[in-house]
């Protein structure tokens, strides 16, 4: 029991950010309609891409040549997942632009 | 031990990368709120992006280890340069029905960015840890990276798996022996995980980790492998919030509340996205990745002595012309012949005879929920025209032609009056309500969920069979030349 209360105590405004954040998920998209969940889906699959900063700080902080080549790799799949989500999110939502004209 | 709690003397820099992490996530919130509404969708997505790229570029110029700053500055750039390119290349490449397998692959690189982070940062802390002569593992940092990995490379072999799906590269494979190897694996995983923490850091041990990483490959195979081809925009979604709790692990490692906040929000409104889909099929999360439905639907078995009626492409060009309102109930046939196009041609064709044509969009129509009226979309067919499933039921009866183009189970009246039926209960396009029904199919194959719609026999409805894109270019040309 100490031991999860530590554990808290020593993560507690960090876990305080991820309760609120889980709420806030389930809020802000709530009443999204129908029409708008493909979109939906590809635009937060490109938020999720924000892991790449991870993989900037291990690569930024490579001490060797095998983590400087992974943390390489691991950046390219974090840019494919930022730019590839935004702009095919951005596609498809021009589309619903145009026609509404 | 480097713990997050330690304490940071004060710096400008440091200052200015909290509050451009700060500022990220409030654009994340924003984007995302916006994202939920049709007119500021679009400006949505780029605020986020916006905060994305400001957390990118503040993290390189200012993020801060120990005091030493990010180096590696252009190896670092010329991975995001080349990750830009192929990213951008491809997504303004990619054909609006291949959608959804590239937000599958996006989905997948994110997942496998987690994966390798924390294949890194585990090495780091165990050998750190052995060096302190530490007796466990257990901890928060350790939790961390073992959940970043494990979630992440599941999501990066599931996603690859739903690409190979939705592409048409890989089948189905369904097998009551996979629900107890992937019970199994998902236990395993669990308790290998347990065992690593608790496990004495040794300087260069790696091969536990690594076998952990193998056995989430694994299990991210095994766990879509089963689940039917019309499921992946399910399993997309989910993966897609997976991908987001694996991020968000990667946040807490480093103690990065961009990376936290995003990462959880994707987490949370993956999930939420998640259920409304399969809601909107009238199924439980837990229906869809047990795949109980395509087992329980082949039980059912047809009689033979039914029949149908076919309909000849003059007689469906006549009664079409000559009709006052038209529904089309477009479907994944529809997408995968990609006959959008000639969809609308048709449309407009019969609209310049003054007929009143309009779209039944089915909540789960197409790939992906939405799919469809991205499609249409693209097709310029006009926004007013797509009428959701429920505002179409209450027109249907003043309706003189309902035509059916490449959908089945969205249409199938056993959801309504046959209890035995496996998708009793899910809301459907009530085509019979209208005068007349032509349903556009290649054959009389049942659809994914392999029950048998007895709206094809129904004496409202006949039959024009052939592939959606032929048949509808041979129907526009016969209606042109009456």
């Amino acid at each position: 029991m100490d031991e999860v209360l530590k554990f808290f105590l020593e993560y507690k405004d960090m876990i305080f950010i991820i309760v609120l954040s889980v709420f806030l998920g389930i809020e802000v998209i709530s009443h999204v309609p129908a029409v708008l969940h493909t979109p939906l889906m590809s635009g937060s699959n490109a938020i999720h891409g924000v892991v790449i900063i991870g993989a900037i700080i291990v690569m930024g902080h490579a001490e060797s040549t095998l983590s400087l080549i992974l943390g390489f790799i691991a950046v390219i799949l974090g840019t494919l997942n930022v730019v590839g989500g935004f702009v095919v999110t951005d596609r498809m939502l021009e589309m619903f632009k145009k026609k509404k004209k | 031990m480097e713990t997050l709690t330690k304490l940071i003397e004060f710096s400008s820099e440091i200052s200015i990368l909290e509050i451009s992490y700060l500022l990220a996530s409030i654009l994340f919130i924003l984007g995302l709120k916006k994202l939920s509404h049709p007119a500021t969708a679009r400006s949505g997505n780029l605020w986020a992006a916006a905060g994305m790229g400001a957390a990118i570029l503040f993290t390189i110029l200012f993020h801060k280890k120990d005091g030493a700053p990010i180096s590696n500055v252009i190896y670092i750039v010329i991975a995001l340069a080349i990750g830009s390119f192929i990213g951008w290349y491809s997504s303004k490449k990619v054909k609006m029905t291949a959608m959804p397998q590239m937000v599958s692959i996006f989905n997948g690189m994110g997942g496998a960015c987690a994966a390798l982070i924390s294949l890194m940062e585990f090495p780091k802390m165990q050998n750190m840890m052995a060096s302190e002569g530490v007796a466990h593992m257990l901890g928060g940092e350790g939790i961390a990276i073992l959940l970043g990995l494990m979630i992440g490379g599941v999501s990066f072999a599931g996603s690859m798996i739903a690409f190979g799906k939705l592409d048409g590269r890989i089948g189905d494979f369904k097998h009551p022996v996979l629900r107890i190897i992937n019970l199994t694996f998902l236990v395993g995983l669990f308790v290998a995980l347990a065992l690593i923490l608790f496990m004495k850091p040794v300087e260069g041990n790696n091969l536990p980790i690594y076998l952990f990483a193998l056995a989430a490959l694994i299990y991210g195979v095994t766990f879509v492998m089963p689940i039917g081809g019309a499921d992946m925009p399910v399993v997309i979604s989910l993966l897609n919030s997976f991908t987001g709790v694996a991020a968000a692990m990667g946040g807490f490692l480093y103690g990065n509340q961009a990376m936290l906040t995003g990462g959880i929000l994707v987490g949370s409104s993956g999930t939420i996205l998640t259920i409304l889909m399969c809601k909107a099929m009238n199924r439980s999360l837990l229906n869809v990745i047990i795949g109980a439905f395509g087992v329980a639907g082949a039980a059912g078995t047809e009689d033979g002595d039914k029949t149908v009626k076919e309909i000849s492409l003059s007689d469906a060009a006549v009664l079409l012309s000559y009709s006052q309102k038209i529904f089309i109930v477009p479907g994944y046939g529809l997408a995968v012949a990609q006959a959008q196009h000639l969809c609308h041609e048709l449309d407009n064709l019969l609209a310049s005879k003054g007929v009143e044509v309009k779209y039944a969009i089915h909540p789960v129509a197409g790939r992906m929920p939405g799919h469809m009226n991205v499609l249409l979309a693209e097709a310029d067919v006009p926004y007013e025209k797509l009428v959701e499933m429920e505002d179409a039921n209450n027109e249907m009866s003043n309706t003189d032609v309902v035509i059916v183009i490449g959908a089945n189970d969205v249409v199938n009246p056993a959801a309504e009056d046959d209890p035995s039926s496996p998708i009793y209960g899910m809301p459907i396009i009530k085509a019979l309500d209208a005068k007349n029904v032509i349903v556009m199919k290649r054959s009389m194959a049942a659809g994914y969920a392999a029950i048998p719609n007895n709206l094809f026999y129904h004496q409202k409805n006949r039959m024009l069979f052939g592939d959606a894109k032929a048949t509808l270019q041979k129907l526009v040309a016969e209606i042109k030349s009456l």
